[in-house]
């Protein structure tokens, strides 16, 4: 892994000779001397605590790619560990009611420091996603979701996929900018059924 | 801030939100660019220009147990030099041994020169609903006296780079519930949360063009806000705890954005939605 370190660096500065990088180069700071400045740094509020600078696999193989894409056999390492947390509804039902999935998706509560822990927490799927025509204030961090199953078919598989993708994203495509609502418990499973029935009920306006 | 001034803002922000719905109606009219008109109406009038002036005041004021003046303060560019000192912040200080940004710096100054402690310097550094702090009035201040200049941030010292490099990898540094970073919203180029644009912090442009804008007064909240608000509360928002005020994760993230934004051309405190 350091030798991998080492050449990756070596290429960089090999880089830089052909293409000057608009952020400059110079030694990088070891993990271990971040860590130590975040500790020094973040206190505790709420329930923001500081355990919540611990990263685990996927977030710490992610930084370090610095926005680049991850290498292959990592991210399809990651995919396959993160794939296998994913936990599908007891009762198999993975549609709910898609206008309780649209308020969640309105909704930015939810983790931050100055909310309220006991208030249900949304999905704040239209920070990053246009959804429905209705709504124009919408970020495009994510792709445009609107119409998206009509367009893709109201399957079973499809929804299987969607209620996947909504409780691990990673589990997909690794490092990817989605955060995993199931998996780190910011949203519960009724939750994710309705946000799965916004996207994938015939009567959704998101399909409209 | 009287109440007729505060009225008279309060009444401009809600014309201009009606002018931005009637525009938004308009055929052709992007959400993004009305938001954008919004802001120029906005940016005719400053009421930064008010801070900037008690922080004049607070600059000159005798204050502390040691009841001097801030007007000896070494921002940077040497003892008592206030004009074009944002450009250079944040900087290596010897007499301090660390990289300090302007907050930190001022901090440094009321111990040294004022006689305060440090913990006595750091209290109450961003104003809360009906009470206003001298941190922001300075903050003002000082970063009006470099308008119209060019970001010039140094990595000469090897403190520097060394925070250099510690703040870019803050920047990359994804954790939480939400796996959020820095990099999440400010990694691409024209991106928006909801309608917010959102500045690429990876790119010259983008850089310059958020370095340059803060501090800044927020209509939304009527108040001066610092560049030490701007990533305690972008933490806030990607679900980390409380960055530290004047802590050195913000400090090293800040030279890191500064010194991208290199070459920009300062033009603080400006006026933001």
């Amino acid at each position: 892994m350091r030798h991998a370190r080492i050449a990756a660096a070596s290429f960089v500065v090999a880089i830089a000779g052909c293409a000057a990088p608009t952020t400059t180069q110079t030694n990088a700071a070891s993990d271990a001397e971040v860590s130590r400045v975040l500790h020094a740094s973040f206190q505790s509020r709420g329930q923001a605590t500081l355990d919540r600078l611990d990263q685990d696999e996927v977030q710490r193989a992610c930084s370090q790619a610095q926005g680049k894409p991850v290498a292959r056999d990592v991210a399809e390492r990651l995919q396959k560990a993160q794939l296998a947390t994913i936990k599908y509804p007891a009762d198999g039902e993975l549609m709910g009611d898609w206008k309780a999935g649209e308020k969640i998706a309105q909704s930015g509560i939810g983790k931050q420091y100055s909310d309220d822990p006991t208030a249900v927490a949304g999905g704040n799927c239209y920070a990053c996603h246009q959804l429905t025509k209705q709504e124009i204030a919408y970020g495009t961090i994510g792709p445009s979701l609107l119409g998206f199953g009509r367009n893709r078919g109201f399957t079973p598989e499809m929804r299987k996929y969607v209620y996947g993708k909504v409780y691990n994203a990673e589990a997909y495509m690794a490092c990817t900018n989605m955060p995993r609502f199931g998996h780190m418990n910011i949203l519960t499973e009724q939750q994710i059924k309705d946000v799965v029935a916004l996207l994938m009920d015939p009567k959704s306006p998101v399909n409209q | 801030m009287n109440r007729m001034q505060r009225s008279a803002i309060a009444l401009a922000a809600g014309a201009g939100i009606v002018a931005l719905a009637a525009y938004a109606q308009q055929p052709g009219a992007t959400p993004s660019s009305s938001v954008e008109q919004y802001r120029e109406m906005l940016a005719d009038d400053n009421p930064a220009e008010l801070w900037e002036a008690r922080g004049e005041d607070l600059w000159k004021q005798k204050r502390g147990p040691k009841k001097a003046s801030l007007e000896r303060c070494d921002l940077g560019l040497g003892p008592g030099i206030v004009k074009g000192a944002y450009t250079v912040l944040p900087k290596y200080f010897a007499d301090s041994d660390r990289v300090e940004d302007l907050e930190s710096r001022l901090v440094t100054c009321m111990v040294t020169l004022q006689g305060l402690t440090p913990e006595e310097a750091k209290k109450n550094p961003f104003a809360s609903p009906g009470k206003k702090v001298p941190m922001d009035a300075l903050v003002a201040y000082v970063s009006a006296q470099s308008r119209g200049m060019k970001v010039n941030v140094s990595l000469d010292h090897p403190k520097e780079r060394e925070a250099y490099e510690v703040g870019r990898k803050i920047f990359y540094y994804r954790a939480g519930p939400h796996d959020f970073g820095c990099v999440t919203c400010h990694g691409a180029d024209n991106e928006r949360i909801r309608l917010q644009d959102l500045p690429n912090l990876t790119q010259a442009a983008g850089s310059q063009r958020a370095f340059t804008t803060w501090p800044a007064y927020r209509v939304s909240q009527g108040e001066v806000r610092s560049m030490q608000w701007r990533l305690n509360d972008c933490f806030r928002q990607a679900r980390f705890p409380q960055l530290e005020f004047v802590s050195p994760a913000s400090i090293a993230l800040e030279l890191f954005l500064a010194h991208n934004a290199n070459g920009g051309v300062m033009n603080a405190p400006s006026v933001k939605r």
